[in-house]
């Protein structure tokens, strides 16, 4: 498969079995660098679970097996790219906020520590600088050696956001990242993500049609472990070329 | 991961590397010594397992450990009838009728804590001051049971706790609600699911008691004669200190110690397994 | 038809019902008192064996004088004048305990670790039995394999009798193990996975997960299974006196030979009378009251987290 530069990841031919469960058929998607791609579908369609495929978080899953070819710049991140630097260069929110029980610093430390930084300035810069990008600057700059799990849920979630942030990924994944949270919290998670999709490439995977309309650019519509149709967001929602996908969007089903 | 996969990450992190082996060392230190003290003991000592130390009587040319194996075994059934039903009863007031909250309930949780927390000579320095001296028990079969039986309280009263307390509430509901009293309902709905867990209770209490030595030594003894209850007689794991304490008699205390061993790990093997099986076939 | 078998049962009952209602409530009462009082045995052991303990021992203190008797270098009471000072076997409980500390929590902690996190599911059900098993053996025996094996080992690789501090720190830290592994275990158990999950999307390795995340987050756990092992190896008799060497000094290397308080209590009892007996007893109560301290703390840790 040529690196197309224009595709920050790339899916190929992908089947996934949950020991015998067949939960991802035939998977194939190319998402597009600094764009954000929503995967929507109704309940264990597969959209969580090729989502953990592309930062390998599924090989933490016991009789998960993969085939098919990943690649991120165009690099296969099955076999030739080292587990931990593919998991720094694509970082993960996840649906319910999972801060250390540690101070709100020491949680947006550990990645940068964990990846060889350790002067005190640069730290400094980094937990300042995530957390300005996190839109929660204000709400911790005055408790950072707190226990982080002191803030309210959808401050933790940003708390979360601005930890994946510190590491400097390329990419960007969100599993449902607001379903756990009030309006309020939603809306700033979700202008949080439009602002950061001007340096990072985002894929998030959500149940709400809404937010996928809102906040997105291109959607992929799975169903059953399938990708019924990937298109502009815009062409999903109003002129779907599948029937399936009609019926979803107009809420016949899920 | 595959194996190669797992290279590269430890060649890219060798301090995980090293932490991986620390560990795997750890378990290997901790699982080897088991194998070493069991093994040794045995290898040891089963080579002077004559049938002569099991004759009837203990003579100083013949240390026969037959006298104290069977004073070890009224000790054990002694001390059981009494801290068993103790334990049990008092196991049954805290679960079935104490209310959440009672401060007697914390009263008897923190002093039921700190006796499992004295150390056994302890117990034998107040068991020689209260049951020898006091009661004037003198040294005596009694005197060690009683003072054993406090020991081993504890243990009874968690097993039993726990495990009335895996008794589903909707089986008490169900017989209350089809009239019956709570005597008749502990007895006969809360209890039969119980008995495994309790089993293995009394089961580890028996461990204790085989292995017990410090609460002993000036409670019940060391003569080395069969003793009745009123009598002052040792157990085996007395009989074993004796013996490695003269500094004669080492290969008869290695023999007498490979009794002791195997009778405590299949104790303390027989309780977890009825434990497991308990836990497998829920209730 | 439930109308009429209520109204029936409703006449039974009040004829032969009421005479063995009357007789139930009897037996209701008379063993929810039986119960209470079983009960209460494990209050009365505690206060029995307090009141016995300080009844004797603080007036042996008082007599000994409490400075002669916690801080007296010199044990010799059967000398003329008997003089009864502790100190040498405080130190010596120390000195052993801290020892069997340092053998036995690295050891026990990463083999904690080991169990909790990397250790195969199948492997697991062979190992932690095993590990529980150490805890079952009794201490006597514990006592004679260290006579026998770790002894001379000691005296042959470093000189001395090979009875003192070292080897009784070797032999306490192997019988602590079980209690650090069991509770650790628990403790890194209860970290849910969502810390872990967390700690890999950032790219940690599963060893630097562990060490910086998952042990940190379970160090309330492991600090009370340390405060009971501190508890099993101050209050261990018979293992050490068979291996300590037991002289009445203060011990200046690690292989040199130490007596402890449990130790003195159990050499010195079957020949004690009079004021050595009741010193004896005051030995006792230090220890008791160490004992419950540590219980104190114990408690205070494992109910911080609002367990």
């Amino acid at each position: 498969m040529s690196a197309n530069s224009e595709y920050k990841l790339q899916v190929k031919d992908c089947n996934l079995f949950y020991g015998d469960f067949h939960a991802l058929k035939n998977v194939n998607i190319d998402i597009k660098e600094r764009e954000i791609t929503a995967f929507i579908g109704p309940s264990g369609c597969g959209k969580s679970t090729l989502l953990k495929s592309l930062n390998r978080m599924n090989d933490l899953v016991e009789g998960c097996r993969i085939e098919g070819e990943f690649t991120l710049d165009g690099v296969n991140i099955y076999k030739d790219i080292e587990i931990t630097d593919l998991r720094k260069r694509v970082g993960m929110v996840f649906q319910k906020p999972n801060l250390f029980p540690m101070s709100i610093y020491d949680n947006i430390a550990y990645g940068p520590r964990t990846h060889g930084i350790r002067k005190k300035a640069e730290l400094d810069e980094i937990v300042e600088t995530t957390l300005r990008q996190a839109s929660v600057w204000d709400e911790t700059k005055d408790r950072l050696k707190k226990s982080a799990l002191g803030m309210s849920g959808g401050q933790q979630q940003r708390i979360c956001i601005a930890r994946a942030l510190a590491v400097k990924p390329d990419v960007l994944l969100m599993d449902e990242p607001t379903s756990a949270l009030d309006p309020i919290s939603t809306i700033k998670i979700e202008e949080l993500a439009s602002e950061l999709k001007k340096n990072y490439t985002i894929v998030i995977v959500t149940h709400n049609m809404q937010q996928a309309t809102r906040i997105s650019d291109k959607t992929a519509f799975f169903l059953h472990g399938e990708i019924v149709e990937f298109d502009t967001t815009e062409r999903i929602f109003s002129n779907p070329k599948e029937q399936k996908t009609l019926e979803y969007i107009t809420g016949r089903f899920g | 991961m595959t194996r190669s996969e797992k290279m590269r990450t430890y060649k890219a992190h060798p301090l995980s590397l090293v932490f991986s082996i620390l560990t795997k060392l750890a378990v290997a230190i901790t699982i080897g010594v088991f194998f070493l003290i069991v093994g040794y003991v045995l290898i040891k000592g089963i080579p002077y397992l004559k049938p002569s130390l099991f004759s009837p009587e203990y003579t100083t040319d013949n240390c026969s450990m037959l006298p104290a194996i069977v004073n070890t075994l009224e000790m054990l059934v002694i001390s059981l009838l009494i801290a068993a039903p103790l334990g049990i009863f008092c196991a049954i007031y805290l679960v079935e009728y104490a209310k959440k909250g009672n401060k007697f309930v914390s009263l008897i949780r923190l002093t039921t804590e700190t006796l499992s927390g004295i150390p056994s000579i302890i117990y034998g320095l107040f068991g020689n001051m209260f049951f020898v001296l006091a009661l004037k028990w003198k040294l005596s079969v009694i005197s060690g049971a009683c003072t054993l039986a406090i020991m081993v309280l504890p243990l009874i009263i968690r097993s039993t706790e726990e495990a009335l307390k895996s008794v589903d509430d909707s089986f008490r509901e169900g017989s209350y609600g089809l009239g019956a009293g709570k005597l008749r309902t502990i007895f006969r709905i809360v209890l039969p699911p119980s008995i495994s867990g309790i089993l293995s209770g009394v089961i580890l209490a028996m461990g204790r008691i085989f292995g017990e030595t410090a609460a002993l030594i000036y409670t019940a003894g060391t003569i080395a004669k069969y003793a009745s209850p009123m009598d002052s007689g040792r157990t085996l794991s007395v009989h074993m200190y004796a013996l490695s304490d003269n500094g004669l008699n080492m290969n008869e205390a290695s023999a007498t110690a490979v009794i002791l061993l195997l009778a405590v790990l299949l104790l303390n093997g027989l309780a977890s397994f009825i434990a497991k099986k308990l836990a497998k076939g829920g209730n | 038809m439930i109308i009429t078998n209520t109204e029936n049962t409703a006449v039974l009952s009040a004829t032969s019902g009421s005479r063995k209602a009357g007789r139930s409530r009897i037996l209701e009462t008379v063993m929810k008192g039986l119960f209470f009082i079983c009960a209460g045995v494990s209050v009365a052991a505690v206060a029995v064996i307090c009141i016995f303990m300080f009844a004797k021992g603080i007036p042996a203190i008082q007599e000994i004088g409490i400075k002669d008797f916690l801080f007296g270098t010199d044990w010799s009471p059967r000398n003329v004048p008997a003089s009864y000072g502790i100190f040498p076997m405080i130190v010596g409980s120390v000195y052993c305990t801290a020892g069997a500390i340092i053998v036995g929590v690295p050891v026990g902690l990463l083999t904690a670790i080991y169990m909790a996190e990397f250790c195969p599911k199948k492997l697991f059900g062979k190992l932690m039995p095993l590990i529980n098993l150490l805890a079952g053996i009794p201490s006597i025996v514990y006592g004679f394999f260290g006579m026998v094996v770790v002894v001379p080992a000691v005296r042959n690789l470093f000189g001395g009798t090979g009875n003192g501090v070292l080897t009784v720190s070797l032999i306490l830290g192997i019988m602590i193990l079980p209690t650090i592994v069991g509770m650790s275990v628990s403790a890194l158990k209860a970290v849910p996975d969502s810390c872990r999950e967390g700690a890999l999307a950032l790219g940690a390795t599963k060893e630097r997960a562990v060490a910086s995340v998952i042990f940190p987050a379970a160090k309330s756990g492991i600090l009370a299974s340390v405060i009971l092992a501190i508890g099993r190896a101050i209050g261990e008799t018979m293992a050490v006196i068979m291996i300590a060497g037991n002289s009445t000094i203060i011990p200046h290397s690690v292989l040199d030979s130490v007596r402890t308080l449990t130790g003195n209590i159990v050499i010195e009892m079957s020949y004690a009378e009079g004021l050595h007996y009741d010193s004896l007893i005051a030995t006792g109560v230090v220890l008791f009251v160490f004992i419950l301290l540590l219980n104190v703390s114990f408690n205070l840790i494992t109910h911080k987290k609002g367990k």
